[in-house]
Formats: C-alpha cells, sequence, structure tokens
C-alpha cells in the first residue's frame, strides 16, 4: 500500500482553473453559432389542468418562426428525466409534452426562432384552452383518501418492481425494520417523538441549464449541454424522441455549476428534436426564473424521529418515517427518500431500527437530485434527535455521540437492508476517523467553553451546536466508471474518461491518480470528459462516486499502461520488467540506466514490434465506504428580532487520502456555505394557487462573501483501502451539517428547538415568544 | 443603430437594436467571458468595467457604451501573463466551476486598483454582488488577501485605474 505520494494527496492547481480565470470560451453558450435558433417554452399558468385545445396557427405565421412542439406533435413515449442507470428506480410518469399540466412551470408548448423575441413573440400567440383541476399543494392534501390524482394517465408505471402507487398519489414507499422496533421502545428509559420538516431549495448553479442541438454531416444529432450524466442523456433522449442511442451524441464541455440539479435530462429532448425537424442549431438556456421553477428542487421531507434509549446512553430503538414530496413527477422519488434512511441510520448504533420511507406527488415543483440526496434532510432530523436525547440523559452531546456512533469493523444491518429500488450491499466500515473528526472539530471551536442557555443573558447571545454525519462513496453494484488511456510521442498520455466535471475539480484529481500510477508529471497527462462519442461509459458526477469509483478506474487503467511501457522499456533496457520503476517520467534501471517515456512511445509508435500503448479499464464498487464528519456551528441570537447569524463553522472530514487537499476543502466550504444558506434564508414562496412567488436572487437568497462566517475546513487524514490511494468521497457530506449543527446552536443559545427549516427570523423570533408565555 | 466603442483596447463598432442590452452585445463582439446568470442584475456575473466603472452589463444598454470604453476579463491577464488577481485565484484553488470567476475578477480589480490593501470587510462589502454558489467564498477570499498583502497589482497596458463599484 503505497502512502509516500509524488503527485496524489498534493494541492497541485486545477487543470482548468487559469483558462477559466482568463475567461475563454468553454462553456455551452459560448460555442453557440451565430445562426443557432433560439428556444422558448410556453410554461403553464395552472398547477393542475387539462389542455382541452392548443392553436398554434397564429404563432407559425409569427416572424423567424421555424417550429412548435406540442403535444400533438411529438412522440408520445413515457419516461423519467431523472439521469439514473437503467432501469431507472424512478417512476416513467413523464411526457415530452402532455395534454395535461401538473405544476405552474410544467411544459405546454415549444418554439423555435431566429431571435429570443421572435420566439416569445410566438410564445406569447400559442392560443391554449385549459380546464383546470383541483391542486393539490401539500404533503397532506396529496395523501388525503379521495385527493385529486395527479398521474391518471394509464401509462404511468415503474420499470422496476418497487410500490407505486399513482392512484393515491404515492410515488414511491420503502420500508425496513430490524429487531423489534416496540419492543425496543418499551424497552427505554427515556423516549422521544419529534417531527422535522425541511422546505424546499434550489441548487442555484450561476450557469443555468442550457443544452443546444445540431444536427452533424452524416444526420447525427450532436447535443452539446450543461449535464452531470452524458451517458444517461444519450440514453434517455434516445428513448424519449423514439430514435437509435447510435444517432446521438453528447458532448460536456465544463459546467457552470451543478449540485444534482443537472442529473436530469430536461432541455436536450427539446434541442434534440428541434434539430431534426428544422436541420438547425437550437439553442436553449433556462431563465434564473425558469431554473427555480420548472427545473429540480430539493424534495421537501417530513420526518418524524422516535427512539428510544437507556439511562446509560444505549441506544435501544431508532425509528424514523418520512415522507417527501417529489412534486408533480417522481423524479429521484424512490432513492432520495431512501437515502434518508440509509445514509443516515448506521451512523449510530441501535438494535432495533424501524423505517419506512414514502413520497407523494403533489401540484408544487419537482424534486430531483441535490448534493446530500436525502440525507440532508434526514441528518437534520436524526442528529437534532441525538442533542435532545443527550440533554434527557444529562450526558455532553458530544459524548453521546461518540459513543454510539459506528466505528471501523462495524457493520450496520441498514446497508443490506437498504439499497437502491432493490436490496442493498453488505459492507462493514473500513476507514474511519470520526472520533478525531468530533476531537478535533471541538477543539478548533472551543466547545468546552460552550455553557448552558440557561446562563446566558442579554438581547445578543451566543451558542455552540455540532452535527456527526456520514455519506458513502458510489452506489455499490449500480454505478460503474471507466477510463481510456493512451501513450504520444512525447511521453505524455490521453487521459479520456466518461467521469464528468462539473466544476468540482474531479478532471484534476484523476489526473493525479493516473499521474500518480505511470510515474510521471501532471503537465503530462491530457484530461478529455465527457463525449459519448469519444469517452468510455460513466454513469457520471452524482452519488459521491467520481473520486472513488471512477478514480479507481484510472488507477486501473494507468496500470495496464504502465504494465506495457514495462514491456518496451525492458527490451531497451535490456533486463526484465520487474527490474525497473517508472518514476519522474522516466522508465528506470535498478543501477540508474533509464529511458524516458518520449523514448518508449517513439520506439512503440515507430520503432520495433510498432504498437499503440493504451488500455481501457472500468470498474464498479461492491462497497460503499463512507466519509465521516463532525460539523461545528457558532451562532449569535438576536432574542429581539429572531435574526441567527453563524460566527463561526468549522467542518472536520475523513474523506480518506484527500487526492488533492486544496480541492477538498473546497468542496467542504462550498458544501458548507450552501447548506448554512439554506438553513437560515433559503425558501420557496407560493401562491394559494402553487405559483413559486419568489423565482430570483433577489428574492430567494443565497449567501454571498459578505453572508458568510468563517469557515475552518480540517482534513483528518484515514486509508480507505478499497479506494484508490486511500480515497473516499468528499463532494455531498458537507453540505449536510449546517441544518442540525445550526439547529443544536440555537438551542444552545436561548433554549429553543427549531424543527422546521429555514431558521428565518421570524420563525426564531415566533419560538422565542412561545417559549416566554410557556409556564417555567 | 450603430454604436462605437474601445473594447479591451480596441476600436470595435456594432449594429444593434436599440434596446440590446451590454452583455449581449459584448458576447456578440467575442468577449465569451462575459457569463449571464441571472439576467436581472442579482449574479454579478455579467460585471465588467465601462469607462472605469464596474457594472453589471445586463442591467445596461449597450447604446450607453457608444464612445466609451469597455474592459472584461480577456484585457487584463492571459495563460502566459494572468493578472496577479487570477494567478492568485488559481494558486489558492478558488476557481471551481469558474462561471462567476471573470465578474468576481472584474469587480475585485476595481477595488484593488483603487485601494491596493482593502481590508476584510472592505473586500466583502465590495464583492456583495458577486456570487459564487461552489467556493463558499473562502478560498477565494484568502486569494484576495494574498493580493491585498502583496500591494498593488501592477495594472496592465491600457486598463483604467480610476473608479470602482460604489
Amino acid at each position: 500500500m503505497k502512502r509516500n505520494f509524488n503527485v496524489v494527496n498534493k494541492s497541485v492547481r486545477k487543470i482548468d482553473s487559469l483558462s477559466l480565470a482568463t475567461g475563454k470560451p468553454m462553456y455551452v453558450g459560448d460555442f453557440k453559432p451565430a445562426d443557432a435558433l433560439i428556444v422558448k417554452m410556453l410554461w403553464s399558468p395552472h398547477a393542475h389542468a387539462r389542455i382541452v385545445s392548443i392553436d398554434t396557427s397564429a404563432a407559425e405565421q409569427l416572424p423567424g418562426v421555424h417550429a412548435i412542439l406540442h403535444h400533438g406533435n411529438v412522440p408520445r413515449i413515457v419516461h423519467t428525466t431523472a439521469g439514473q442507470g437503467f432501469p431507472e428506480p424512478s417512476p416513467y410518469d413523464t411526457f415530452m409534452f402532455d395534454h395535461k399540466v401538473r405544476h405552474v412551470g410544467d411544459r405546454v408548448a415549444a418554439v423555435a426562432a431566429e431571435t429570443a423575441e421572435q420566439a416569445m413573440a410566438a410564445v406569447k400567440a400559442i392560443k391554449v384552452v385549459y380546464e383546470e383541476l383541483p391542486a393539490v399543494l401539500s404533503i397532506e392534501a396529496a395523501l388525503t383518501p379521495g385527493a385529486p390524482v395527479i398521474h391518471d394517465e394509464p401509462e404511468a408505471h415503474v420499470p422496476i418492481p418497487v410500490p407505486y402507487e399513482p392512484q393515491r398519489n404515492l410515488a414511491a414507499r420503502v420500508a425496513m425494520e430490524v429487531g423489534d422496533f416496540e419492543a425496543g421502545l418499551k424497552e427505554a428509559d427515556h423516549a422521544l417523538d419529534l417531527e422535522y420538516f425541511t422546505d424546499y431549495a434550489q441548487h442555484c448553479p450561476i450557469e443555468p441549464h442550457v443544452a443546444m442541438a445540431h444536427l452533424a454531416a452524416d444526420g447525427r444529432v450532436v447535443i452539446t449541454t450543461s449535464t452531470q450524466v452524458p451517458f444517461h442523456v444519450r440514453r434517455i433522449v434516445a428513448q424519449t424522441l423514439d430514435i437509435p442511442v447510435r444517432r446521438i451524441r453528447v458532448i460536456k464541455p465544463r459546467i457552470g455549476g451543478g449540485f444534482g440539479v443537472k442529473q436530469e435530462v430536461l432541455l436536450e429532448d427539446v434541442v434534440a428534436l428541434f434539430a431534426l425537424r428544422t436541420g438547425r442549431c437550437a439553442f436553449w438556456k433556462y431563465t434564473r426564473e425558469e431554473e427555480f421553477v420548472s427545473s429540480r428542487t430539493r424534495h421537501p421531507e417530513k420526518m418524524r424521529v422516535r427512539t428510544g434509549v437507556k439511562k446509560d446512553g444505549t441506544i435501544t430503538a431508532m425509528g424514523l418515517d418520512c415522507i417527501t414530496n417529489t412534486g408533480a413527477y417522481g423524479s429521484h422519488a424512490l432513492t432520495v427518500v431512501c437515502n434518508s434512511g440509509s445514509k443516515i441510520l448506521p451512523l449510530y448504533r441501535a438494535a432495533n431500527i424501524h423505517f419506512v420511507g414514502e413520497s407523494c406527488y403533489t401540484n408544487l415543483p419537482v424534486g430531483g437530485a441535490y448534493r446530500g440526496y436525502g440525507a440532508t434532510q434526514s441528518s437534520f432530523a436524526v442528529d437534532c434527535t441525538m442533542d435532545e436525547l443527550a440533554e434527557l440523559l444529562g450526558i455532553d452531546s458530544l459524548e453521546f455521540r461518540r459513543r454510539n456512533a459506528i466505528t471501523s469493523g462495524e457493520t450496520s444491518p441498514v446497508f443490506r437492508a437498504l439499497g437502491e429500488g432493490k436490496a442493498g450491499v453488505e459492507q462493514s466500515i473500513g476507514s474511519c476517523e470520526l472520533d478525531r473528526c468530533i476531537t478535533l472539530g471541538a477543539r478548533a471551536i472551543g466547545w468546552k467553553k460552550r455553557g448552558r442557555w440557561q446562563e446566558k443573558t442579554g438581547r445578543f447571545r451566543r451558542g455552540i451546536g455540532m452535527a456527526a454525519l456520514m455519506q458513502g462513496s458510489s452506489i455499490p453494484e449500480i454505478d460503474m466508471g471507466a477510463a481510456s488511456l493512451k501513450i504520444n510521442d512525447d511521453g505524455s498520455f490521453n487521459l479520456l474518461m466518461g467521469a464528468t466535471d462539473l466544476g468540482t475539480g474531479s478532471d484534476t484529481v484523476l489526473a493525479q491518480i493516473a499521474a500518480e500510477t505511470l510515474g510521471c508529471d501532471m503537465d503530462k497527462i491530457i484530461v478529455y470528459s465527457s463525449d459519448t462519442d469519444m469517452t468510455p461509459f460513466d454513469v457520471g458526477a452524482y452519488a459521491s462516486s467520481t473520486t472513488y469509483l471512477s478514480g479507481m478506474a484510472v488507477k486501473n487503467v494507468a496500470e495496464k499502461v504502465a504494465k506495457q511501457m514495462l514491456e518496451v522499456a525492458s527490451a531497451m533496457l535490456e533486463c526484465k520488467a520487474r527490474e525497473i520503476r517508472l518514476e519522474n517520467n522516466r522508465a528506470v534501471r535498478r543501477d540508474g540506466q533509464s529511458v524516458s517515456f518520449g523514448e518508449i512511445a517513439l520506439r512503440a509508435l515507430y520503432g520495433t514490434d510498432q504498437h499503440q500503448i493504451g488500455a481501457v479499464s472500468s470498474r464498479i464498487s461492491h462497497k460503499s465506504p463512507p466519509p465521516f464528519s463532525a460539523h461545528f456551528a457558532e451562532v449569535e441570537v438576536d432574542t429581539e428580532t429572531g435574526r441567527v447569524k453563524v460566527l463561526r463553522y468549522v467542518a472536520a472530514v475523513d474523506c480518506g487520502t484527500a487526492i488533492n487537499p486544496k480541492l477538498a476543502e473546497g468542496q467542504t466550504e462550498g458544501g458548507v456555505l450552501n447548506g448554512i444558506s439554506y438553513a437560515l434564508t433559503e425558501q420557496y414562496l407560493f401562491s394559494p394557487k402553487g405559483k413559486m412567488l419568489n423565482a430570483g436572487f433577489s428574492h430567494y437568497k443565497i449567501f454571498s462573501m459578505r453572508d458568510k462566517p468563517a469557515i475552518t475546513t480540517i482534513l483528518v487524514p484515514s486509508y480507505e483501502k478499497t479506494g484508490p490511494y486511500g480515497a473516499k468521497s468528499v463532494s455531498e457530506i458537507c453540505i449536510n451539517g449546517p441544518l442540525p449543527a445550526i439547529a443544536n446552536a440555537i438551542y444552545n443559545a436561548v433554549g429553543v428547538r427549531m424543527r422546521t427549516s429555514p431558521f428565518t427570523s421570524e420563525k426564531v423570533w415566533r419560538a422565542l415568544q412561545v417559549k416566554a408565555a410557556a409556564p417555567a | 443603430m450603430n454604436i462605437t466603442l474601445t473594447l479591451n483596447g480596441k476600436r470595435r463598432t456594432a449594429d444593434i437594436h436599440p434596446n440590446a442590452k451590454l452583455s449581449d452585445v459584448l458576447r456578440q463582439l467575442g468577449c465569451a467571458s462575459v457569463k449571464m446568470g441571472c439576467n436581472e442584475g442579482a449574479c454579478g456575473s455579467c460585471a465588467v468595467s465601462v469607462n472605469g466603472r464596474v457594472i453589471n452589463s445586463c442591467l445596461a444598454y449597450a447604446a450607453q457604451a457608444d464612445g466609451g470604453t469597455v474592459e472584461t476579463v480577456e484585457s487584463i491577464g492571459s495563460l502566459d501573463h494572468p493578472h496577479p488577481i487570477q494567478a492568485a485565484l488559481v494558486e489558492e484553488g478558488a476557481v471551481q466551476c469558474g462561471f462567476c470567476m471573470p465578474g468576481m475578477i472584474m469587480a475585485a480589480k476595481a477595488l484593488f486598483d483603487k485601494n491596493p490593501s482593502p481590508t476584510d470587510a472592505e473586500l466583502a462589502i465590495h464583492l456583495d454582488g458577486q456570487l459564487c454558489r461552489c467556493t463558499g467564498y473562502e478560498k477565494i477570499q484568502s486569494a484576495l488577501r494574498r493580493v491585498a498583502a502583496h500591494g498593488a497589482p501592477v495594472p496592465s497596458p491600457g486598463s483604467s485605474t480610476k473608479g470602482g463599484r460604489s
């Protein structure tokens, strides 16, 4: 096991960063041809309605209009927009266009015109007669017997055998039981039964969704798109348009952020069909408002946590009942709520475990994948419950977590019970430095000095709270990553990957793994990702899989190439291959004689026994090793206004070997601030008819540099034997901490428990009023 | 209508619609660095310098720049000779998806041009309108601190040192 690294575990410069900082054209919009047709969509103004008639005749006559798509002139093929592996665990409940609309902002008709203004004029000229239907605008309303049925179309079904009952608005259901939960509750000295709720949020990538398509000279459709899942885009567009996969090429250039929202096929089918119908390049970019209303969101989730605990701190029962609101379509409905259980329940040991996860349809914006993926929601519920249990027992909540948290060598029955649409995969924990994360984080925040809320006085009161976290690294026995690698004349290498860098720096991290394995410098690795014609398959950038899983594929392909290089070098150096090391861009014999990688390449390409040194490799994983983390927040609560300010935030994270420490810190800091802003300010406000009222950055507050607290990241090294050079994932876990850590800190400051997010001034102020009015 | 402007040191003319936004015209003139994140002046991705003042170009009419001087990030540094702000951001690992970077850099440069050693608070206030969703601003802040510690970055030829975002 190699631990003295040359390239790995170093903060090498992110390979595309200078090009990005100098403003080079690298994103989808930068490649738009001047003569591209511009696409605009007519969106549903109603939360729930049938389209009685649609008349496009006037719109078609307007100048510049080339084509209009609506339910009457496109294939009616049921599918899911969720960019997941095939067959998807999400219900097939979506049509390219339908004769029914299911939320404000659902597709009605699309126009392609010479200019944006002409396209908008045509959108306005389309005449639609709607028959409004009663709308379902909450989880409670959706599950009420006799509620309006949102998916009453006969085609709606699930492609895998999982519970699905659209006739009662149930998009997904999953349940598990370990031991005897009720008996565990009876056995307990203390029991808690608490309800939590987390609200809608949007990912807010600064680059909104954008895609374009044109026809190549051979008639194939080339789609250039801002996506996390190019291969799933190719498959789902082929399915939706009923054309062969081979007729489609998907190119992913640089992506302006994703965070899960671009794990969805939202624009590509439309631009592809316009290209096919008009023969012209069709370009579509969401406005910011469309990004909020008509892309994807974090599923709102209601959670009930029932726990029992003995006086000595042993947890006898842990029960979690979750219901998410998946909105108008069931994108990621099953798997997000599944992860609310599978990613969080293993964290704390309990003999008796109960979990039910459900997801219901409503006539509201659609849920999807969002960094944290269900674990963000349930971390809030479970970790706040831990804080309350510790208080009941009179144990320091940090100690209580430490005593009950899973550690290296242990397993959890949850791993086997809960998979993604099927049984899970049993695993025992390999690397785990949670305990050290807690120790180092507590020291950095000054945990010991936090005091009790009862001792705090004055208008502004400070408090410290914490949360312990785990996530996973890839979906075991479902995800697959692949890479190919070949040598060039000068000893450089082309590394072609399906893995999808969406701004995270995965191209850099994966190049580091290749360079480490080959014994060359970073600048010898030329990375290309991702292009369905050019690069091998990869499921895409989601489920915290890229460094861990695609990283293993890259390490493996580099090992194969290294072996081929050693064979050539052994002929050149006239010795056995095992007597040669690859280092510093050279193949070195034991006595120091060496040949350069360039010389090896020239011999292989032009000299004796000519051949291409190169290989392709793919990997799946039988484990999903969790990264662990301990988060700490210090807050100040203004007791007169309810305003909560985060003063300091510490995130100590065990992500195994950080392949690039600076980028790992950057992932953590970005996720933490997104989480803080979700905890305090981000929320969707709706009209009584289900229209979002604050769809823009002026009224949906995401944090700026001025709003942020000082964020300290502590990377706590461990070595995950199954990962490339000891690495695990880092990108998702970090967003799960702020909700519970801040809620627990608010309690420590002023003694109120916030169980509904976001913790706006108004909510905190009201909670303080209730507390003041309650008898002491 | 026709407008003439000095764009990144070169005299350019454009035939535009009177309603055309400056951001769209700059992109048509080849400045791909002008990024469009919201089209309502709330994200800062399209920030450029017009007559020495940094503005959100999505809120300005191109006609307003007629006869003026416009600078985008293309003019302030290159792959071989990055501006010290660009170099610091790259070295600190502050560039993730990079979409906010051109605007962030133009806004930061405007501050450094008039105040070579801003405090953290001055930086945060000045960059309040520049949204980034990837980094949590931590590495951006440390990069700009590094620039501040080294004193005034050397202005690139032709760049204006007057004004800044008010």
